[in-house]
């Protein structure tokens, strides 16, 4: 008998198999990330997780009877009350007491969770996301160095002392010069310790002990022609940077719906950002009858509430980006979600604002506009558009870089995200490929 | 040295925790009883150590250590390892694979106990079983089995490169649909070699000169013989048809298969044909396995190499795999392997030892015969699970699982209860249940019938609908589209009802281009 430990083996030997069974299922487990968001809190739906797949789609058919029809048999065990030739009427469902003949193949047909890895996940969720135009503008001062080793040089830093090849040039050296070694006038002075005073050899001994003492002092241990520093070279890296200003409308005419709804994008967008573009600045602006910018955890979390004026956040948005955003040097986006109320007096200030000063500098504006989860129109009845809608809707001609979409419903969020942030090339590339 | 009294005997192992030592003098122990005690024969052991994900690894391949790719493996490793992770089911306490060596997987996490018990269910019970049923003699290789595996991942692997992994992949779905109905159910005859040729060509042509008679060619010949169906019964003959094994012949006679496409279907076919006996004999393997883990953790026990606290633990395991729940209770979900083979077991151990007056009208052979194990073993080598149920499932385990047959026709507005336990009854119970065994009652009658060669090559099948149950229709659709596919033509499968030969139900499918076969058609 052999006793064989096998817990060292290489494990996921399965991992071929999920990979085909993934690249299967891909479009189902794609749908379900999605489905996934909508019931997700906004807390984590970056995290990874379970998604839950229909099973009979990923269906292995075979050939096995049916389980209703014709005549079976059912040996049950633990009878308790039957005698022979009674009759027990048809439990509901059809097949047998109990469901005794059940389905040959065994398995059920409920649905089977199958847990994702976090890459996995979010590699399925922001699938083929991506800012418009990133870097398509001029990126003027905004390369970025970066070093790289490149060989040795005879100056430099101390810092970048290249210690190994120093003492290799300093070692070469005092062997092709014969620089004495210690370990040589070490025998030396032993040598001479142990003849007696007046030895004529000693003398010999004392002078050859001299010319080498010399010689050492001569023949440096360092000299600074073995001295190498490691060299580096700068490599010039351009470097899109960009930053995206997320605008809220937090005044009183958002309900808690709206809010809610307002959110969830701003997470997707966030996640979206933290993930895809590490150097992407996100700037929070949050505005009621007047503008601020916020930190992400006001942003999200506190309170506010007053009167509509729009055109504040874009003043805001405008004060920011002369501040510290010069439009030569970052790519700009931004995405304003609202219930699309704004006072009637304020609707000419912020289209005039956006299309003169907002627009030129955006790489792309995104206008969420949210509505009440309960508004169902008969069909046949246009509901009106909002005043920011009507405003936006004259402002965003063909060419200008803006997209407007409206969300109801949490449901909404995901795809209305998904449409404002699709990789624009990407059909085309498809058809060329 | 240092022991004081050599009598005392010490336990194999003292609390939960095992090392390979441990498990080593568990196995000799083990041999002892089973070889010596019981006479049980044996391959030679090999035992693997695995971790909780080797045992998913060992799970979505069918058990099997090595397989060649798939998804549905895939599938059902996230499908185990979800349940598992989730706590709704526990893994197995161990893998045993029918090869020889034979190969039993045991857990890392189990108790020393479940270790000792582990070895001498699957190493020695199981082990026993595979090496000497006649099923798995005549239709399995154990000494060729994992070469043959390691064959087919490669050649598989080989294929994915060479003609990509869609093509592989799409051929291997249609495959598997038709894998239960790609096993041979009876030896086949083999053509004969060109020497037994002769030689019954010789005997023959002696037989005929000794019996020769002229006077029979005086007597006067029928006009015109036979009607001429001669030509559809040698397409049939030739084509060996009807035929049930749907994989070996498509893999023999499907037109436009190349040729790496029919060793695919082959090594499907192989594999299907491997675990077709085991299936056939799951009842009896699980009762041996069981009766004879009981019967040497008892031993042990007896010769105090267990300790007390080491027995109640295996009995407490041991119960949970042979609880039979009644069939009103909750946890039914048929009738459990383990229970029944072990009751049937421990009830023939009663036949033979303590036989009462009704054992010895029922039993004449055995009742009283007083040497279980050879009665046993001779069970274990003879006879499947339906005709050992047939034969020895007694009037008192009748009675003491309280079995009863229920008969369920769907013209009828009730079940009607058609057997209990009583003396009317033993007989129509030990049938009917012997008969759920029986494969043949329990996977449908398919076999394709004809060819259309002279027209469409149009496939056509029967299923000869038992009892009137028809298959499932919408898979039964599906598996018809994966054969249209691999045959490249038409397919036909009628559903006939035995009785009356009247045609209950037809389905169709065409072949799909671009599927199993390039599109240029």
């Amino acid at each position: 008998m052999h006793i064989i430990d096998r817990r060292l083996n290489p494990s996921g030997k399965s991992l071929a198999n999920r990979q085909r069974f993934m690249r299967r299922a891909k479009s189902l487990i794609r749908k379900a990330v999605h489905e996934s968001t909508a019931s997700r809190s906004i807390k984590d739906a970056d995290e990874a997780g379970d998604v839950s797949l229909p099973a009979q789609d990923m269906h292995e058919p075979s050939f096995h009877g049916s389980a209703t029809g014709g005549i079976r048999d059912h040996l049950l065990p633990g009878n308790k009350q039957y005698m022979e030739g009674d009759t027990i009427p048809r439990p509901p469902g059809g097949a047998g007491s109990a469901g005794a003949a059940g389905s040959p193949d065994g398995d059920g047909q409920d649905n089977f969770r199958f847990a994702l890895s976090h890459n996995e996940f979010v590699e399925l969720f922001l699938e083929d996301l991506e800012l418009p135009d990133l870097a398509k503008r001029r990126v003027v001062d905004t390369e970025s160095l970066s070093w790289e080793r490149a060989g040795y040089s005879v100056s430099g830093s101390p810092a970048n002392l290249a210690l190994n090849r120093t003492v290799r040039n300093s070692l070469s050296r005092r062997i092709a010069l014969h620089r004495p070694k210690t370990e040589e006038l070490k025998a030396l002075r032993e040598q001479i310790r142990a003849l007696a005073e007046g030895d004529p050899r000693r003398d010999e001994l004392e002078e050859e002990l001299d010319r080498k003492l010399r010689r050492t002092t001569l023949i440096p241990y360092i000299d600074p022609i073995d001295v190498r520093y490691r060299r580096f070279e700068a490599n010039p890296k351009p470097v899109a940077r960009a930053v995206m200003f997320c605008l809220m409308d937090v005044s009183g005419s958002m309900t808690e719906h709206m809010k809610d709804l307002a959110k969830r994008f701003y997470v997707l967008l966030y996640i979206f950002l933290r993930r895809k573009y590490e150097r992407v600045e996100i700037v929070f602006i949050r505005h009621t009858h007047k503008a601020s910018e916020v930190d992400e955890d006001k942003f999200f979390h506190s309170p506010e509430t007053g009167g509509t004026v729009v055109s504040t956040a874009l003043e805001e948005m405008r004060r920011v980006v002369t501040e510290r955003f010069s439009p030569d040097a970052w790519n700009i986006y931004a995405a304003q979600a609202s219930d699309g109320d704004n006072t009637a007096s304020d609707n000419e200030r912020t289209a005039d604002l956006l299309t003169n000063c907002i627009l030129p500098i955006c790489q792309y504006y995104a206008y969420l506009e949210v509505g009440r989860d309960s508004e169902q129109f008969p069909p046949g009845f246009a509901r009106r558009d909002s005043d920011l809608w009507q405003t936006y809707d004259n402002v965003c001609r063909p060419g200008a870089p803006m997209a407007m979409r409206k969300a109801n419903h949490r449901r909404d969020i995901y795809p209305v995200f998904r449409e404002l942030f699709a990789r624009k090339q990407a059909p085309a590339a498809a058809e060329a490929a | 040295m240092n022991y004081i009294n050599p009598n005392a005997v010490r336990p194999l192992f003292e609390g939960a925790d095992w090392e390979f030592s441990t498990v080593q003098r568990a196995y000799d122990a083990i041999e002892g009883i089973a070889l010596g005690e019981l006479g049980l024969d044996i391959y030679p052991n090999q035992i693997d150590v695995i971790g909780t994900e080797q045992m998913l690894d060992a799970y979505s391949s069918i058990g099997m250590p090595l397989f060649y790719k798939h998804w549905s493996f895939g599938k059902h490793f996230a499908r185990n390892e979800a349940m598992y992770r989730a706590g709704m089911q526990g893994l197995a306490y161990e893998i045993v694979i029918n090869s020889n060596p034979c190969i039993s997987y045991i857990m890392e996490e189990n108790t020393a106990t479940m270790q000792t018990l582990v070895i001498a269910h699957a190493a020695f019970g199981h082990n026993h079983f595979f090496k000497n049923n006649y099923l798995l003699k005549q239709w399995t290789d154990a000494d060729s089995i994992l070469d043959y595996l390691e064959f087919a991942k490669g050649y598989i692997a080989q294929c994915e490169e060479k003609y990509g992994e869609t093509a592989v992949e799409r051929l291997i779905d249609a495959a598997h649909a038709l894998m239960s109905h790609g096993v041979h159910r009876y030896p086949r005859r083999r053509p004969a070699d060109l020497r037994s040729e002769e030689l019954r060509a010789r005997e023959r042509r002696e037989h005929e000169e000794r019996v020769f008679n002229d006077l029979w060619r005086t007597v006067p010949q029928k006009d015109g013989g036979k009607p001429d169906n001669s030509a559809e019964e040698r397409r049939r003959a030739l084509l060996q048809l009807p035929q049930e094994n749907v994989l070996y012949l498509l893999e023999k006679i499907a037109p436009r298969l190349q040729p790496w496409q029919r060793e695919v279907l082959r090594i499907v076919r192989n594999i299907a044909q491997y675990f077709y006996p085991q299936s056939q004999t799951k009842m009896m393997n699980e009762g041996c396995a069981t009766y004879v883990h009981y019967r040497i953790m008892n031993r042990l026990h007896q010769k105090g190499l267990l300790t007390d606290g080491a027995m109640v633990e295996f009995l407490r395991s041991h119960t949970n795999v042979v609880f039979q729940p009644d069939f009103d209770d909750p946890r039914y979900s048929g009738i459990n392997p383990y229970a029944l083979g072990f009751a049937m077991m421990q009830d023939i151990e009663r036949i033979c030892t303590e036989p009462t007056a009704e054992d010895q009208q029922w039993f004449p052979a055995i009742a009283g015969s007083g040497d279980v194990m050879a009665v046993l073993r001779d069970c274990w080598a003879n006879y499947r699970d339906e005709s050992f149920i047939l034969q020895f499932l007694s009037p008192r385990l009748i009675r003491h699982l309280g079995l009863f047959h229920v008969l369920d026709d769907a013209n009828e507005p009730n079940l009607r209860v058609e057997a209990i336990h009583d003396e009317r009854g033993y007989r129509k119970i030990r049938r009917a249940l012997a008969r759920q065994y029986d494969i043949a009652w329990t996977l449908p009658d398919i076999q394709v019938v004809d060819v259309n060669l002279e027209t469409d090559r149009q496939l056509i099948l029967h299923h000869r609908a038992l009892n009137r149950v028809l298959l499932e229709e919408r898979d039964a659709r599906l598996v018809l589209q994966h054969l249209a596919d691999l045959w490249g033509y038409d397919v036909l499968m009628r559903e006939i009802d035995p009785a009356t030969g009247s045609v209950l139900k037809e389905h169709a499918a065409s072949s799909r281009p671009g599927i199993v076969h390039p599109n240029t058609n």
